[in-house]
């Protein structure tokens, strides 16, 4: 690399120049910036810090991972929590320091990689270079006798070496013939592959982050959902997702199971769904954790589970009894214990209104008064309920979650428990005023994300690509051979001295060994059999043309 | 699919076996190394110093005598029957729950700890003057598979369902793999940073020779053997990354989402290629080198242990108390 180039215009030892302009000097220090920023000890600090910079991603609760970690966080610690937040800790892998540090880093790699790149273009098309003058002092080398004469020996290296893939080339010096030999080109091709996949998988991933987008939705059996973003319960979307760009698909869960092992292990979860353009019949497919639907563009995943119990509402007033449900959300994913809220703010013109704050167990056993799950399958579904009347506060334009109620209202006094009872299937509750409650059974219900991420296919391929550079940059060997003949010092023989240069892959000296003891073999194989060729018979081409 | 007890039983009996045979590999090891011959050590230290011929086979075991040699076939034969018993506590894993047997940290650690002695094992047999590192690999390995059972030992049972799945088969076993080389690599790394510190001290007078660090390995031959262990671990490491990406695309909805040990599985991957950096940087090559290789290996415990047992990503096995 041109890592500690000498700065060569300081260097030069001419009179003092008149001040260079500013333009000049602007120019100077930008080069010298550049230098600094391309060498590779910078890229050991940027790796570094770009270590660091991951650290606190892992350690602080993030946005992107869970909204309600960091708020947990806020509540527990009210005074620090904002000041990490002003530095981006809590979205610490969208904040500018650390795109700051990975984009340094990128600018680095190019900046370091690209005229690597085109010297190596330079040097596909150039022979290998010269041999140095004394090949002694190569860090592996070695004499080998052999009765044959200069050019005869060359050649015998010269099949040798290309036997071996390497290129070859003969020169005639004033000090005689020699040769120079390299392979391994590969290798740096598979440092550039590396280093510039490694820019394409960022530049793929941003293209994702762009226009991708991601909503999740329960979807109760029997229901559905289509795309776009009002129906979601929660959505992320790239920048530049426009609401009318999504694509036009419509999912439909007809049915989900999960199962499970003898201790309560969950073994699979699958939903059997239709999905296709709105209004189509659609196309059935069954989707399943590690087994997500993926159409054009879109992928769809079951990514939870849970029940939505169902209640039957009867009010005093002689109204038709109303059927209401909701989805409770899994609290211990292991008995499949739940929590949610139903709320019911129009039961009548002159009805209060009505909540039900509820615990849902799958298999209930009630001990003490207390309701708990012992088993995530639906054997002996119980609710817990407690009833509130009076104003929910859904109008007040405080958003409220639907899986609660809110507990402002309560310490309020506009919401009065009424009362409270654990309900078996078929069981009623009754409250003072008369209304009358009834537990009539629940469904299951299916957590579905869709995806869409087109960056996704290009992250894949650059990633394959990183991979396969990887393995060339390191497993291939870059390997320099020299060879130069000497009359042997009795007369009536050459003194072949072999020298080679070999860059990764360490261990040169036993190869060097192995490739010396092959060519004194092949020597001497030859040399029996053709004591001296006639003079001029094998002209030595300045140059043998390079495959 | 039930569990075989009697199985699983065999594993726990032969997890003990391998831990018994690895404390006799030690012992062996230990005592290549404290009675190997003085004189050696002396003539080394002339060699060094006066840069008179260079010794000429530093690394061959023709200098060793013979009692010191057995002691160091013995070591390796103990690692050798430790590392089949060792081996056999997965198979029968693996068998008594009938699925790939690393699928709970126990599991994982033990079969990370695995492909450490093996690649121990096979760098010394193919050279045996690595053989006088084998204390320092094989002690900490005695530590860790006694940490392992003491405290991440989980009965056998069944996977959940978001772990059956061949991209996570494929990734785990990766993992597990360079992680192992890793380890070599890095405990290499920590020798050659002592056995330098001591080569310093001794040349400035405050050490004396004959200590146990004088008869490892020459420093450059430890330092090639990190760097070699790292350069063949970190294309498995990246490849264990891809195929844990690709299985969190199908598993959790997207390829990559910087859960704990997502981010530390990159901490690490970004860690190791410093080190590969820096191993060809002037300035870096060397002690600084070894610093990050060190660093490395800290990344990849803190991985293994902080992020899988404190924090609440989505890794996070179930079954460890
Ligand atoms: C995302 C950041 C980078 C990663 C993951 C990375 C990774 C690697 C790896 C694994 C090697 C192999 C080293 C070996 O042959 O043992 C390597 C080599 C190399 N890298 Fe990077 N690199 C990164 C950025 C850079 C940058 C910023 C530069 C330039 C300043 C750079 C320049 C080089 C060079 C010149 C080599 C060849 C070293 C040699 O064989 O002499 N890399 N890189």
């Amino acid at each position: 690399m041109t890592v500690t180039a000498p700065p060569r215009e300081a260097a030069a030892p001419s009179p003092p120049p008149a001040r260079p302009s500013a333009g000049r000097r602007a120019w100077n220090l930008w080069v010298r910036w550049w230098r600094r920023l391309t060498a590779m000890r910078t890229a050991i600090i940027l790796l570094f810090l770009l270590a660091l910079a991951a650290i606190p991603g892992s350690l602080l609760p993030q946005r992107s991972l869970s909204q309600t970690n960091v708020a947990r966080y806020f509540a527990d610690h009210p005074t620090l929590a904002p000041v990490l937040d002003r530095l981006y800790l809590f979205d610490v892998f969208s904040s500018p320091w650390f795109a700051a540090v990975y984009l340094l880093l990128f600018i680095s790699l190019v900046g370091c990689v690209l005229p690597r790149a085109a010297e190596h273009f330079r040097a596909l098309r150039t022979p290998p270079p010269p041999a140095p003058r004394n090949l002694l002092r190569l860090p592996d080398s070695a004499g080998l006798q052999t009765r044959l004469d200069d050019a005869a020996a060359l050649d015998v290296v010269e099949e040798e070496l290309r036997v071996r893939r390497f290129r070859v080339v003969r020169r005639q010096t004033a000090a005689g013939p020699e040769l120079s030999a390299e392979k391994g080109y590969l290798k740096e091709a598979g440092n550039l592959v590396f280093h510039l996949s490694l820019v394409a998988l960022l530049l793929a991933l941003a293209g994702g982050k762009l226009w991708g987008y991601e909503g999740s939705v329960l979807v109760v059996e029997g229901g559905g959902f289509c795309n776009s973003f009002q129906n979601y319960d929660t959505y992320s979307a790239g920048p530049l997702v426009e609401g009318n760009d999504l694509s036009p698909l419509c999912v439909d869960l007809e049915d989900f199971q999960a199962e499970y092992e003898e201790n309560l292990t969950a073994s699979s979860f699958t939903a059997d769904i239709r999905y296709g353009g709105p209004g189509e019949e659609g196309t059935p497919q069954t989707i399943g954790v590690n087994d997500p639907l993926r159409t054009e563009g879109d992928r769809v995943y079951l990514t939870g589970h849970g029940y939505a119990p169902r209640f039957t509402v009867t009010t005093p007033d002689g109204q038709p009894p109303l059927d209401v449900s909701a989805p409770f959300l899994p609290t211990n994913p292991s008995t499949m214990a739940s929590e949610g809220a139903v709320k019911l703010p129009d039961l009548g013109a002159d009805q209060p209104q009505l909540a039900l704050q509820g615990f849902f167990a799958p298999t209930g056993v009630v001990q003490g008064g207390i309701l708990t799950s012992i088993d995530p399958r639906p054997l002996e579904p119980q609710v817990a309920l407690i009833a509130y009347q009076g104003y929910l506060g859904l109008d007040t334009g405080r958003p409220q979650s639907v899986y609660a109620i809110d507990q402002e209202q309560i310490a309020r006094g506009a919401l009065n428990e009424v009362g409270s009872a654990n309900l078996a299937l078929g069981e009623t509750l009754t409250l003072p005023d008369g209304t009358a409650i009834t537990f009539t059974g629940y469904d299951e219900f299916a957590a579905l994300q869709l995806s869409h991420d087109p960056g996704q296919v290009w992250v894949l391929g650059a990633a394959i690509a990183v991979l396969v550079g990887l393995l060339g940059m390191l497993l291939l060997r870059r390997e320099r051979v020299f060879a130069r003949p000497t009359a042997a010092p009795g007369g009536g023989g050459t003194v072949l001295t072999v020298g080679s240069l070999t860059r990764g892959g360490g261990e040169g000296g036993e190869r060097f060994a192995g490739l010396a003891d092959e060519l004194r073999a092949a020597l001497s194989a030859r040399a029996p059999a053709r004591p001296t060729p006639p003079a001029g018979g094998v002209s030595p081409d300045p140059e043998v043309p390079t495959p | 699919m039930t569990v075989d007890t009697t199985l699983a039983e065999l594993s726990d009996a032969l997890f003990s076996v391998s831990v018994g045979l690895y404390s006799l590999a030690v012992v062996a090891f230990c005592a290549q190394l404290a009675f190997g011959r003085r004189p050696a050590a002396a003539r080394e230290l002339v060699g060094a110093g006066a840069a008179a011929e260079p010794p000429a086979a530093p690394e061959g075991p023709a200098a060793e005598p013979p009692a010191v040699r057995r002691y160091g076939i013995a070591a390796m034969v103990l690692t050798v029957l430790g590392a089949l018993t060792h081996a056999g506590v997965l198979l029968f894993r693996g068998l008594a729950t009938d699925r790939l047997p690393w699928g709970n940290m126990y599991e994982f650690a033990t079969a990370v700890v695995l492909v450490a002695v093996v690649s121990f094992a096979v760098l010394a047999v193919r050279r045996p003057v690595l053989r006088h590192l084998g204390v320092f690999v094989m002690a900490p390995v005695v530590l860790a598979m006694v940490a392992i059972g003491l405290f991440l030992y989980a009965e056998a049972g069944p996977l959940v369902a978001a772990l059956r799945s061949s991209w996570l088969a494929v990734h785990v076993t990766t993992a597990i793999l360079g992680f192992g080389i890793f380890f070599v690599s890095g405990i290499a790394s920590v020798m050659y940073l002592l056995r330098l510190r001591h080569d310093a001290r001794v040349a400035e007078g405050t050490a004396e020779r004959g200590s146990l660090l004088d008869r490892l390995p020459a420093p450059a031959a430890i330092d090639r053997l990190a760097h070699r262990t790292a350069v063949f671990g970190f294309p498995i490491w990246t490849f264990a990354v891809i195929a844990g990406a690709i299985w969190a695309e199908s598993a959790w909805g997207r390829f990559w989402g910087w859960d704990p040990k997502e981010t530390w599985a990159f901490i690490a991957w970004v860690v190791y290629a410093a080190y590969l950096h820096a191993r060809t940087t002037a300035g870096w090559r060397g002690k600084g080198a070894a610093w990050v290789n060190v660093v490395g290996l800290g990344v990849m415990v803190f991985n293994l242990l902080y992020v899988n047992m404190v924090s609440t990503g989505l890794h996070s096995y179930a079954g460890v108390e």
